[in-house]
């Protein structure tokens, strides 16, 4: 099959790619890019593991192609930390406790921080149904939602 | 050395206080590498071929067309893997579950693989493969298979029973006729998945020597090498297995199912081999639990006197025999003191897949018929269910129902928390009930070993065997820190490969913190042992006038009084002038694993009109025994409870007329999502187990005992109709309201 020429930014750099048309997205960032932080636990946009922003949209990186990709700013769990300073969701996530086994982390971070972004206030309410396109099998959620509210309380303080 | 692993009573300092993960940072960054995030220079990518039927005699096999096909570099049958096993049964079941020999006997049944240079061509290869199959009748239903004239799944076996496992004592014949009220139930569970996110993967490599390497997410590195050595005919030493983060297990990761055909592949293309599985492969052809069926009769006297206890249940092993009705059998009546109690478990072959453990595996099916009958035994009997539970309850020095007579338990104390917890005077509105249960997990200990380096700067190495899918590096930590007298930053804790440790036995039965908890606490005692000696040479005193005090190496008596204590730290900067590194090693069978109680509260909204179940509130009391990170032990109560929720609300294997698996997917098969759950709250008891030098008893499983019955007791409660099957999804719920 003959491979589609893909130019396209990953958190900040720009990056060029050739892949075959009808390769996933995710399958690009982790064997070709060399960023496996996205995991896939489906495949099929069930569980949420693989978020990605694209153009500052949340999607599922197993459901777009990597041909899609083209012109586009795709942003990772791997862009989410300033240098060695954690993003406020990273950090509250170690401190909170909110990861066991930590397969679905950085697809809750990207999730997290695409709610925080849109919403800086979100209620316990906001934060479940925004969170419920991924699946965690380890905390019962408590730790997560707990972490993301002080994420949350930490941003609002940073503005001020 | 012989170390003293009786309870201490000592104070602590660190454990119990709640320090950052070590690998914290690496998986909130991404950096963390799970089973599918290794590579290896030149490596081929790994498919399976799986049987589309449920049963089936498999009559030809021809690969010619796949091998011929341009980058396919190994293409393996059960030809390629001749039985090695020498007449191991479970061993034999092992090879035959991952490459079918002459049938397939699980729609999903692994029948051929194949290697290629990239996993497009791998996929065309699969098509190229011919399977000629004759199909079989199948059966795929519990009661269904014990039936006379039911297919037979396993030749050896009487019929489809794979076992049947008794345990008890009194005479429940007798007990009955004391009894002024008997209860008498069926119930029904469905099969669940253990439902890790991260699906099974491995990364093999094995030379024409003989060597190999293993890159896989397990939670027994080496067991998996132990098992694939032996099916492979390699030798033990030579096959190195690393266990990589891994992305959860619950039991589902204790057993090989696609590695030694990566390894066989590997060895047949002279390549590297990556393999994982697809979600629908990871439903279809790993390891869920067993659907069960059961009947309960309970007799008891007006003032609540349990007089009889009889349960049996009969368990869906998928189509191999494995010991879930024993385990089952004996957690059965584990919570009560009994005069007369009977426990039956009974091993069903299906044509399901080979089921593997679920967190305290078949213990929340059987507590699900027991602590259900209980609750109808209370309402007929106009009596508090926890008073209930509590006029039964086991003691100190009650004869358990599977034998063992218990030393200080904590079954009591979690009745009495719920009882006096602030969660049971929670108002309920129309439509809500709440129901509460109990549960017992034994725990295990087993083979475990350690390793403990100090090392000039006085920062400390732990390598240890038992994997860590929850906190268990920090936990560990804390214990090596505790024991040497140091600060948690100080100590470093790695998961060992199997070239570095000797055996470990499999991280299982909340085994991990306990048993690797003991290795550690007495590596470091070793450890100790040396830096005494060594301070009484920088001293030149005898070692006998050197004692450990607070991470500090102590001249004693009244001649050496005067000399200011060594640190740790001061130790191991002069150790390569006293006798080089300083080191401490621990290995052991660990005995004497604590038995665990849980009692759970749950409140439920039950919607009449559609059926659905909200989950309001829900708390959680377990006995820990001690808690040594008490943030991964609330996580443990609280995972362990969200997928009792799962198990209890909605998550069920549905096979078709066909026997094939109808829903392999997150979507079809659902799990619970971050708005179906309430907070989970928890309440950590800690009654200490005298067997271990911190009181440990391991935390891991026994959460997922009550919920089952605890949610079902509360849906009864709201609904008004006693629900007596899992799921209590939608339609059953409606069903059960329409016939009420």
């Amino acid at each position: 099959m003959a491979g589609v020429h893909v130019s396209t930014t990953v958190n900040g750099d720009p990056v060029e790619y050739v892949c075959p048309a009808d390769e996933s997205l995710l399958d690009v960032l982790r064997d070709r890019l060399g960023l496996t932080g996205a995991k896939e636990g489906c495949g099929t946009g069930d569980c949420g593991a693989c978020s990605i922003t694209l153009d500052g949209q949340l999607v599922c990186s197993c459901l777009v192609l990597g041909a899609e990709a083209e012109g586009k700013k795709i942003t990772t769990v791997e862009g989410m930390a300033d240098g060695e300073n954690l993003h406020p969701l990273q950090r509250q996530f170690i401190d909170n406790a909110a990861l066991q086994c930590g397969i679905c982390t950085p697809g809750f971070l990207v999730a997290g921080k695409a709610l925080l972004d849109r919403n800086p206030d979100p209620s316990v309410e906001e934060i479940r149904y925004a969170l419920a396109g991924n699946l965690c099998r380890c905390t019962g959620y408590d730790k997560i939602v707990r972490a993301v509210q002080a994420a949350a309380k930490d941003l609002q303080k940073q503005k001020k | 050395m012989q170390h003293d692993q009786s309870y201490t009573g000592q104070d602590f300092k660190v454990v119990g206080s709640r320090p950052k993960r070590p690998d914290g940072i690496d998986k909130v960054t991404g950096r963390a590498r799970y089973g599918a995030d290794m590579s290896a220079p030149g490596q081929l990518v790994a498919l399976m071929l799986r049987s589309p039927h449920a049963h089936a005699r498999i009559v030809k096999i021809d690969t010619s067309k796949a091998e011929k096909l341009a980058g396919v570099k190994a293409v393996l049958t059960a030809a390629d893997l001749p039985d090695l096993t020498n007449g191991n049964a479970g061993d034999y079941a092992t090879l035959e579950n991952c490459m079918a020999r002459d049938r397939a006997l699980y729609d999903g049944h692994a029948v051929a693989a194949v290697a290629a240079i990239d996993k497009s061509t791998a996929k065309k290869a699969l098509k190229l493969i011919k399977v000629t199959y004759e199909k079989l009748d199948h059966v795929t239903d519990v009661d269904e298979a014990l039936k006379q004239g039911a297919p037979q799944i396993q030749p050896a076996c009487d019929g489809n029973l794979g076992g049947r496992y008794e345990f008890g004592h009194g005479d429940c014949e007798a007990g009955l006729k004391e009894a002024d009220v008997v209860i008498e139930k069926s119930f029904k569970t469905g099969q669940t998945h253990q439902g890790y996110i991260e699906p099974h993967a491995c990364l093999a490599t094995v030379g024409p020597d003989g060597s190999g390497e293993l890159w896989v997410t397990t939670q027994g590195h080496f067991t998996y090498r132990n098992v694939c050595a032996t099916l492979l005919g390699m030798d033990i030493a030579k096959l190195k297995v690393t266990s990589s983060e891994i992305g959860g297990g619950f039991g589902g990761k204790t057993h090989v199912w696609i590695e030694p055909v990566a390894l066989a592949l590997a060895r047949k293309a002279n390549r590297p081999v990556k393999m994982v599985m697809s979600r629908e492969e990871v439903f279809k052809a790993s390891g869920p639990t067993c659907a069960s069926s059961m009947d309960v009769k309970i007799g008891a006297k007006k003032d609540g006197t349990i007089t009889s206890a009889f349960i049996e249940c009969r368990y869906s092993d998928g189509a191999f025999p494995g010991i879930w009705g024993m385990l089952g059998g004996m957690t059965a009546w584990a919570c009560y003191d009994l005069k007369n109690c009977q426990s039956v478990g009974v091993d069903v072959l299906v044509n399901r897949p080979k089921v593997a453990a679920y967190r305290a595996p078949s213990a929340p099916m059987m507590a699900f018929g027991v602590e259900s009958t209980l609750d109808m035994l209370a309402k007929e009997l106009d009596m508090d269910p926890v008073q209930l539970r509590l006029k039964n309850v086991a003691r100190e020095g009650t004869q358990s129902s599977y034998g063992p007579v218990y030393g200080p338990i904590g079954i009591e104390p979690t009745l009495e928390a719920v009882r006096d917890h602030p969660h049971m005077k929670a108002k309920l509105g129309p439509n809500q009930g709440r129901g509460m249960a109990c549960g017992f997990w034994f725990n295990i200990g087993g083979q475990t070993c350690s390793d403990l380096n100090i090392g000039v700067d006085g920062t400390v190495n732990l390598t240890v065997g038992t994997i860590d899918v929850g906190g268990a590096r920090a936990s560990l930590s804390l214990i090596a820190a505790e024991e040497l007298g140091i600060s948690y930053d100080d100590v470093k804790t790695t998961i060992g490969d199997t070239n570095s440790l000797g055996h470990n036995d499999t991280t299982e039965g909340s085994r991990g913190t306990f048993s690797s908890g003991m290795a550690t606490i007495f590596a470091a005692r070793e450890a100790i042992e040396v830096m005494k000696s060594r301070a009484a040479q920088m001293w030149d005193i005898p070692i006998e006038a050197v004692s450990w005090e607070n991470g500090h190496a102590v001249a004693t008596g009244a001649e050496h009084g005067n000399l200011p204590p060594l640190s740790l730290k001061e130790i191991a900067a002069e150790s390569p002038t006293t006798g080089g590194p300083i080191a401490g090693h621990h290995e052991v069978t660990a005995d004497g694993s604590g038995v665990s109680f849980a009692s759970h509260i749950v409140d439920v909204e039950v919607d009449p009109e559609t059926g659905r179940t909200q989950v309001l509130r829900y708390t959680v009391v377990q006995d820990a025994g001690k808690a040594i990170h008490p943030d991964y032990v609330e996580g443990q109560f609280q995972g362990g409870a969200a997928q009792g929720i799962g198990w209890a609300l909605n998550e069920e294997y549905i096979y078709g007329e066909d026997g094939c698996l109808q829903n392999p997917g997150f979507l079809d098969y659902r799990i619970p999502v971050c708005s179906d759950l309430p907070f989970i709250d928890t309440k950590i008891l800690e009654i200490p187990n005298p067997n271990h030098p911190y009181g440990i008893r391991g935390v891991g499983e026994t959460s997922i005992v009550p919920p089952l019955a605890a949610i079902g007791n509360a849906v009864s409660n709201a609904a008004g109709v006693r629900m007596d099957q899992v799921p209590m999804s939608p339609p059953r719920i409606l069903k059960a309201l329409e016939q009420a």
